[in-house]
């Protein structure tokens, strides 16, 4: 950053807190992508109520993940200073895809 | 693997983490999220191709499809825990001012990834149907 930069303080020329949003919008439409996915296997499992179920967890899992992505955007949207990302946020989005993995293989199996 | 036991305590505790050391440029933490979420969509297309296999090859024998897609979910799986455990373990790294941690994973998941691809060619083009 050059001097004359100094009185703005708050141009961050690598436009960091817009990349990382990005990054999260990225994600989300990538679990999107997964959870259509899921409920496509669900819906071919026959309407059996162990397949609706598994594609139920997978349609709640994607929510958490929106639900973390959303606060997330909204925290890096702010302006000013951007927080760093806490732990559970990570955490929750982690566990949220690891669950649907679970309630897949379920699926795959069923299917 | 004790790390990894430990480390798992800390997904869930931001007040752990920022007692470790002094915070860093928050560019950096940023660009350590990115990379996070890098890989997180790394997992999800690996779970998004688990489930690709198993609705779109319904040609395919029985245990194959179910095998190959279950290898790709669990794969998908252990892409995201890895992701969200080497995202704090440089988080805290960059905090304690150490070296980044060194990872063999990269390296394990493009092999596995060579391995099924390989795999999925030759079970498309010989055909092993039911």
């Amino acid at each position: 950053m050059s001097g004359a930069a100094a009185g703005e303080a708050e141009r961050d020329p690598g436009l960091q807190p817009e990349r990382t949003r990005l990054a999260w919008r990225r994600t989300t439409l990538s679990s999107t992508v997964v959870t259509v996915l899921a409920g496509k296997a669900a819906l071919a499992g026959g309407g059996s109520v162990a397949a609706g179920a598994a594609g139920a967890v997978c349609c709640a899992c994607w929510v958490g993940v929106l639900v973390v992505a959303h606060r997330r955007i909204r925290a890096l949207a702010g302006g000013g200073l951007p927080e760093g990302l806490v732990p559970p946020y990570a955490a929750v989005a982690v566990v949220c895809l690891a669950v649907t993995v679970v309630a897949g293989a379920v699926l795959v199996l069923l299917g | 693997m004790i790390d990894f036991v430990r480390n798992v305590r800390l997904w869930f505790a931001p007040a752990a983490v920022r007692e470790e050391g002094e915070t860093p440029d928050y560019r950096f933490s940023l660009a350590n999220e990115r990379t996070f979420l890098a890989w997180l969509r790394t997992a999800l297309a690996l779970v998004g191709g688990g489930f690709a296999v198993d609705q779109f090859l319904p040609d395919l024998r029985w245990g194959w499809r179910v095998g190959l897609a279950l290898a790709l979910l669990a794969a998908g799986a252990l892409c995201a825990l890895r992701a969200v455990n080497h995202w704090v373990r440089c988080e805290l790294a960059m905090r304690r001012g150490e070296d980044l941690p060194v990872s063999r994973f990269p390296a394990l998941l493009s092999l596995v990834v060579a391995v099924v691809a390989v795999v999925m060619v030759v079970v498309v083009l010989v055909g092993w149907e039911a």
